[in-house]
């Protein structure tokens, strides 16, 4: 019994059996994480090297934490110090860190598809840690996984993800997710920000804040992605706040107690107030304990496959 | 070849009363031990010891533990995928006696793993073994149990099947011969 893909590169590859099983494991290191000694020696043959092409502190933070404590040997790199920027391909960069024996690449990469292709030419296991737009594998098990947490469940839940969902990766991979754990899920922002054939994933869309948290139990509140917009897609970000930023005055009106989510990195008073991200409901400090362990199952059951 | 069955009905009863009245003998009330079950097969054997010492010596608190051993085990990428189970440990080992028990002693490399595992609660007084079968001459590493519930020669081909009232229906324990 084991996952049935040998890369992580999107939950597009995983099904409902690969998802409870990633969670199971999870539990286990959670207990694992707990416990005065955090480190477990599974890993202790398996080096891994982290390739960075695009900034990141949690999830890199997070990832190297998950190897340490499973006793992985790691190497991080991140491409704004290294001979990428002489001109070295993708391909060559990586083939030239796996000539060192490594059995494991984690990477994330400004352009959408480059986990697959890599997936396609290199020997190692490849997880994928954002890809562009594309997909964020890892934060979505993690999202569903402190649902789970929280409810029990995820299954008949109602999650609204808010905000840049056309610029999200962490927005699709949720999706996905969350579809598949049989979760309803509405997509909430401007009509600039959410992609056109969006419902075709079976969402709902919603273009009133209010409306949307009205109808849901959980909030997914995502960062607008000033980088990755090439043009204005609405006037200014004080006009973004007023309407889709979510503020505890909001929070206090709804019917019920709602949960807010966040994957970081925040723009406190953009998308979210400083009382609200810190508020009682907020689960966002545990999203982030709950991906040390999600990346520790992940990382625990593809290296667990015997070598090609 | 038939499968032998090795132990069952009363004898079974006897063995695990004689393995708790040899505990008591070294651990008096056991105000200074603690008992720990090895996930998977292990946790009803300590189970049912547990519930046979607090039968024995009322009013006393017998504390027991599950330990799983998965993430310790030397076969990993070796074998098939290892699915971890559940550790549950409710109390500090540090200074105290640990008694480890599992069902069936063969190799001995379980109890190096779980030796391993047991680091991470804290540094125990002392620990010991307690097994249900010790299938002899068949150890891949200096491993041996302090208390036993009986001894049994077989080859590598044959396997020890441990059944249990709670979960199996019946408390047995079976030579089964693999064809």
């Amino acid at each position: 019994m084991g996952l049935s893909t040998r890369h992580l590169l999107g939950i597009k590859d995983l099904n409902v059996k690969d998802i409870q099983l990633i969670f199971e494991t999870a539990d286990t290191f959670k207990s694992v994480l707990n416990r005065p000694i955090k480190k477990v020696p599974s890993l202790r043959d398996v080096t891994i090297a982290n390739i960075f092409f695009e900034n990141s502190t949690r999830t890199r933070l997070s990832f190297e934490l998950a190897e340490r404590r499973l006793s992985a040997d790691v190497v991080n790199f991140a491409a704004s110090s290294s001979s990428v920027s002489k001109g070295e391909t993708l391909i060559d960069t990586v083939n030239n860190i796996l000539a060192m024996k490594v059995d494991l690449v984690v990477m994330r990469h400004p352009y959408a598809g480059a986990g697959v292709f890599l997936s396609k030419h290199v020997k190692a296991q490849i997880v994928n840690a954002g890809d562009g737009a594309h997909e964020h594998p890892t934060q979505a098990l993690l999202d569903a996984f402190s649902i789970r947490e929280k409810y029990g469940d995820v299954a008949g839940k109602k999650v609204v993800i808010v905000g840049d969902i056309l610029h999200s990766r962490v927005a699709l991979s949720n999706i996905l997710c969350l579809k598949q754990l049989g979760a309803e899920v509405m997509v909430c922002g401007p009509t600039t920000l959410i992609p056109k054939y969006i419902k075709s994933l079976g969402v709902q869309v919603e273009h009133n804040l209010i409306k949307a948290l009205n109808w849901c139990d959980v909030a997914n509140m995502l960062r607008i992605q000033l980088e990755r917009q090439d043009i204005k897609y609405f006037p200014s970000l004080r006009e973004y706040t007023m309407l889709y930023g979510l503020n505890k005055q909001i929070l206090d009106s709804l019917d019920k107690e709602i949960t807010v989510m966040h994957p970081g990195p925040i723009n406190r008073g953009v998308e979210i107030t400083s009382d609200v991200a810190d508020s009682k409901q907020s689960i966002i400090l545990d999203q982030v304990e709950n991906g040390v362990a999600i990346r520790m199952a992940v990382l625990y059951l593809l290296a667990g496959q015997s070598p090609e | 070849m038939q499968n032998l069955t090795l132990l069952d009905g009363q004898k079974f009863q006897i063995t695990i009363q004689r393995l708790c009245r040899q505990l008591i003998e070294n651990h008096n009330d056991f105000s200074a031990s603690v008992i720990i079950g090895i996930q998977p097969r292990g946790i009803y054997l300590a189970k049912r010891i547990a519930e046979e010492l607090r039968k024995i010596l009322p009013g006393k608190t017998i504390l027991q533990g599950d330990l799983d051993i998965t993430f310790y085990r030397d076969d990993f990428r070796r074998k098939e995928q290892l699915v971890p189970n559940q550790t549950k440990i409710d109390f500090i080992t540090e200074g105290k006696k640990v008694i480890m028990m599992d069902d069936v002693l063969w190799t001995g490399r379980t109890i190096r793993a779980a030796m391993d595992a047991l680091q991470a609660f804290g540094r125990p007084d002392k620990v010991e073994l307690l097994t249900l079968v010790d299938r002899r001459y068949s150890r891949h590493l200096p491993v041996e149990a302090n208390y036993t519930g009986i001894e049994v020669d077989s080859v590598a081909s044959q396997k020890v099947v441990v059944s249990w009232k709670e979960t199996d229906g019946e408390d047995k324990i079976v030579l089964v011969n693999e064809q």
